[in-house]
């Protein structure tokens, strides 16, 4: 289940409430305060693709923009990019781990 | 859609990580002077204050843990709470991603404290020791006057938050008949998803400071009868359990080799209140532990200064030092003679730190310890009445 709010317009970026971590190239993502994350002895790792979408979440590009950039680094359709970014990052809002600007 | 992301339920085990798990113990002092305890320094001593890490020197070291990975600290004692700095040192480890593992006796745990884990959960369930279910009985160990009320007050400060914790018990002759109802109580508590652990055969005081107190202690320890009661209250799971351990192979001979703990791996290890890195919380034998602030003398940096400016120990570098501990090989004829030929070592809490906290060895056999591990074996019927695990093994083997 994703955010419904998230959409290509949104501005994103990691909630204060998440602590980001890289550990030997694996990013993972620490809640901080209650009520971040699905239960409260959670972390969550992102994948290579999902560390760059993280990581270009800076509460200044669009989504719509952050696909354009991804469309240049990775292989797939603008579609396949667009569809799987929206979910993941509407899963982060829903989880409160992204806020949208 | 791939899977960017995913959930971890527990990171035991982090993703590459060089140290799973970082103890600290934030002070050697105690705001309780209970009967049994290895490590209660008096809570207003000035001049083991004095000689305490700074909050830089503790910082710096759970940053340095957190480059090695650390997903996860233990704040213990002495009563950690005692430290007017842990609120912040507290809020550092988990702004570093730590999940804080606290040890504590409740006894601090204001309003003010339980706001903040309710707003920053540690993330782990905070681990309560209980003395006593009733007044006296907890300040008969305790010796603290009013500390009854204040751990039962920090208590229900983290229940009405519903902050996760857990509680365990000594077991101490002002306590041991209220097993019972220290047990129905447990069971209330929501995060309880077992029964509470127990601390029954104690530890001598691990710094060797006080062979009065050791006496005392030893006095209190349950007898190898008295443990096996406890631990065969539900007899048939016992045994079940026991089989269980047995037939995973988790018993055999070590043979000469000192360390068979997890303690050599590098990957943890605890920094006692003055910045002295040991394998483990037990084991503090001066020669295996390596001061991280070495350059100068305990008590003698300032509070406050920045530890950067001080020639220190890494911690990686420290932590590189206990692999070599696979390498130490015992000398001592008796320990060769039994426990390096005995098949009871997985039910014996024989060590090298409980040995040298009882005897300034790391090879001793501790005939405490043998007793409650052969008691054991022989209400299991592992052994017979005078037969031996050392003997045991070397029948087995002709």
């Amino acid at each position: 289940m994703t955010d419904p709010n998230v959409t290509l317009q949104t501005i994103c970026a990691p909630s204060e409430d998440v602590v980001a971590r890289v550990i030997e190239d694996e990013l993972i993502i620490v809640p901080l305060a209650s009520g971040i994350g699905d239960a409260d002895d959670e972390l969550y790792t992102l994948n290579p693709t999902g560390q760059a979408i993280w990581q270009k979440l800076n509460g200044a590009r669009t989504l719509a923009q952050i696909a354009d950039e991804l469309a240049g680094e990775f292989d797939g359709t603008r579609a396949d990019i667009e569809r799987d970014m929206l979910g993941m990052v509407g899963e982060l809002a829903r989880r409160k781990m992204v806020v949208a600007q | 859609m791939p899977t960017y992301h995913q959930r971890v339920k527990q990171f035991q085990k982090p993703i590459g990580s060089q140290l799973g798990q970082l103890d600290l113990e934030l002070t050697e002092r105690c705001n309780n002077d209970c009967i049994h305890c290895c490590i209660n320094l008096p809570a207003h001593d000035a001049n083991t204050r004095a000689r305490e890490m700074t909050t830089a020197q503790i910082k710096d070291i759970l940053h340095q843990a957190a480059d090695l990975g650390c997903l996860r600290v233990r704040f213990t004692g002495g009563e950690p709470l005692l430290r007017p700095d842990f609120e912040e040192l507290y809020l550092f480890a988990r702004r570093l991603g730590m999940k804080v593992l606290l040890f504590t006796n409740a006894r601090l745990i204001t309003e003010h404290l339980a706001d903040l884990f309710a707003r920053i959960p540690p993330r782990v369930e905070i681990e309560i020791t209980v003395y006593g279910m009733t007044r006296e009985s907890y300040e008969a160990v305790s010796r603290a006057p009013g500390s009854f009320a204040q751990f039962w007050r920090g208590v229900h400060l983290l229940l009405e938050r519903n902050i996760p914790f857990i509680v365990k018990q000594s077991l101490l002759p002002p306590n041991r008949n209220e097993l019972d109802q220290f047990e129905a109580w447990a069971k209330t508590i929501p995060w309880m998803k077992k029964r509470p652990g127990y601390a029954m055969n104690f530890d001598l005081r691990n710094r060797r400071d006080d062979e009065a107190k050791n006496r005392a202690v030893a006095a209190m320890r349950f007898s190898p009868d008295e443990t096996i009661a406890l631990l065969a209250r539900d007899e048939a799971k016992y045994r079940k359990n026991m089989d269980e351990f047995r037939a995973k192979k988790f018993m055999g001979a070590p043979g000469d080799k000192l360390f068979n703990c997890g303690a050599c791996a590098g990957r943890s290890g605890c920094v006692d209140a003055y910045g002295r890195l040991q394998p483990c919380m037990g084991m503090r034998a001066p020669e295996l532990t390596i001061d991280l602030l070495n350059g100068k003398g305990e008590g003698e940096q300032g509070r406050g200064e920045d530890p950067t400016n001080h020639p220190t120990t890494k911690l990686r570098d420290a932590l590189g030092n206990f692999p070599a501990l696979h390498e130490l090989r015992a000398t001592s004829p008796e320990y060769l003679r039994r426990c390096a030929q005995c098949f009871l070592k997985g039910l014996c809490e024989q060590c090298p730190a409980k040995a040298w906290a009882e005897t300034g060895t790391l090879d001793t056999p501790v005939e405490y310890l043998c007793a409650v591990a052969h008691a054991q074996a022989r209400y299991l019927g592992w052994l017979g009445e005078n037969e031996y695990g050392w003997e045991k093994k070397m029948r087995d083997e002709r």
